[in-house]
């Protein structure tokens, strides 16, 4: 599993209260119990986490892990996190 | 109308999470105030202030009582409320015998979500960040009432009261009212406030209200407040429901009285203290003479304290100089609007166990009050009718008056 599914996982699984080991890239919204205001929550700290802003409209279409982790590695794409300079 | 019976206690407070906890502190005199740690929303902040210490609940770990969901979608004072309103309802078994729609929860709350409103507030001034989806949620006054109601399953009227530093008294007093009139047959009650973040305190020591040192009603020397935090709740249910389920009764609630000084928004009036006393004995179908005990407000502010010694002259004439009076506020500090459900609490105990709790941290008491003020122990005492006083910034005032359960007619 690559390092973007498994801090979305570390991040659904700390908002949930459940084992990461719970979470599955298929595993729905519906099934981990996650509510519209659970998945507002999980989106910031998945925001904050990747530095990438989530669309209202593709919000709406993320329905499983794997699409939520899909989505962040389109972003990340899009918009790359800016290289660290060290002196 | 209904006798009115508290038959469930809680707590989370800077004196004891539990009530067992919270009744040794009391009688023991063991205080809750001390040096505060650094601020989450300010690290490092402390310079500029006049005062190092609050009342603090120490070692409150959300996340050992509540599912995480519930932890990030709420604040600290949300936290303290549902806790405490579990204790409550769990040490009377009060849903097991009243339908949910059938009991109410009004409670006290002036500040709201203080801590994430600052946290959130702070990254937004301070550095572009974006603040959290959940802060509504967290920042709104109501939500400890609201989710006390999830929480527990309660589907009859809930209400926030925000009256200051009074908020507390003056829920638990409509909850006594609705319990009586039979609006509903049982309420959850009380107060819950979680007010010391930086700006908040900064706020109060602008008003040079606070002490630099250490609360002490009553105290010839006394120099101002010590903030606080925390949660009491109570169960609220009718006496013929108590009985008939053999529900433990700790006290009876016999009276409430309101009354707004029309004066000032921070100076307190004695006129508005003494009607909100005489109108609670009025509700109890009492009459001064009776009054055996007076938990009172009592800041330790040079105001309020003497204000609140004229309007006990004012109400009780010769006799006031006689009746045992304290104010447990050195211990757990003013929780604003939680504090009058701390010191309802601490009055039920009293009267529950016969012994008035002394009026911690005096080094000599003021002689121009010419009160009883309890010193340096509990004094063993059955009252038959207690008060406990709550008069807020604004000038509103509200009154509990409380006997120890007798069955009497």
């Amino acid at each position: 599993m690559d390092d973007i599914a498994q801090r979305c996982i570390e991040i659904i699984a700390k908002s949930k209260g459940i084992a990461p080991d719970s979470i599955t890239l298929d595993s729905t919204f519906d099934a981990l119990n996650i509510d519209s205001l659970d998945k507002i929550n999980i989106s910031f700290e998945v925001e904050e986490a990747f530095s990438i802003e989530i669309p209202d409209e593709a919000l709406g279409t993320i329905k499983t892990v794997g699409d939520m982790v899909n989505g962040v590695a389109q972003l990340r794409e899009k918009h790359p996190p800016a290289a660290v300079t060290t002196p | 109308m209904n006798r009115v019976v508290v038959t469930g206690l809680g707590c989370v407070t800077p004196i004891g999470s539990t009530v067992e906890d919270f009744r040794t502190a009391l009688f023991s005199g063991a205080t809750g105030i001390a040096p505060f740690p650094d601020f989450p929303e300010a690290p490092g902040e402390t310079q500029g202030l006049r005062f190092t210490q609050s009342a603090r609940v120490k070692d409150f770990d959300p996340r050992q009582h509540l599912e995480s969901g519930i932890v990030v979608s709420t604040d600290r004072t949300t936290q303290f409320a549902i806790v405490a309103a579990r204790q409550a309802a769990q040490q009377s078994n009060l849903l097991q015998h009243h339908a949910s729609d059938n009991v109410a929860i009004i409670v006290g709350c002036a500040c709201g979500g203080r801590q994430a409103e600052e946290t959130e507030t702070a990254k937004l001034y301070t550095r572009d960040a974006r603040v959290h989806p959940l802060t509504v949620t967290r920042t709104m006054a109501s939500a400890g009432a609201s989710h006390i109601s999830i929480d527990l399953g309660i589907t009859g009227p809930v209400l926030n009261i925000s009256t200051a530093c009074s908020s507390g008294t003056h829920a638990i007093g409509l909850a006594f009212h609705m319990v009586r009139s039979g609006m509903v047959s049982a309420a959850i009650t009380g107060g819950h406030e979680a007010p010391l973040t930086f700006g908040f305190l900064r706020a109060w020591d602008s008003m040079r209200v606070v002490s630099p040192t250490q609360c002490r009603p009553f105290s010839a020397d006394r120099d101002g407040m010590t903030l606080g935090e925390g949660s009491a709740m109570l169960t609220l249910e009718t006496l013929e429901s108590a009985q008939a389920r053999n529900a433990p009764i700790y006290a009876e609630i016999v009276g409430f009285g309101m009354s707004a000084d029309a004066h000032h928004i921070t100076q307190p009036a004695p006129e508005g203290a003494a009607a909100a006393m005489r109108k609670a004995l009025k509700d109890a179908n009492s009459s001064p003479d009776q009054v055996g005990y007076i938990s009172a407000h009592g800041t330790g502010t040079q105001a309020n304290d003497a204000t609140e010694a004229a309007a006990i002259h004012q109400l009780f004439g010769p006799r006031a100089a006689q009746i045992p009076v304290s104010s447990t506020k050195a211990l757990h500090g003013h929780s604003i609007g939680a504090t009058g459900a701390l010191e309802a609490l601490a009055t039920i105990l009293a009267l529950h166990h016969g012994q008035l709790p002394a009026n911690a941290g005096v080094t000599e008491i003021d002689p121009t009050l010419n009160l009883d003020v309890i010193l340096n122990a509990p004094r063993e005492a059955s009252p038959q009718l207690a008060l406990s006083n709550s008069l807020a910034f604004g000038g509103l005032n509200a009154v509990l008056a409380i006997r120890p359960f007798a069955n009497h007619g």
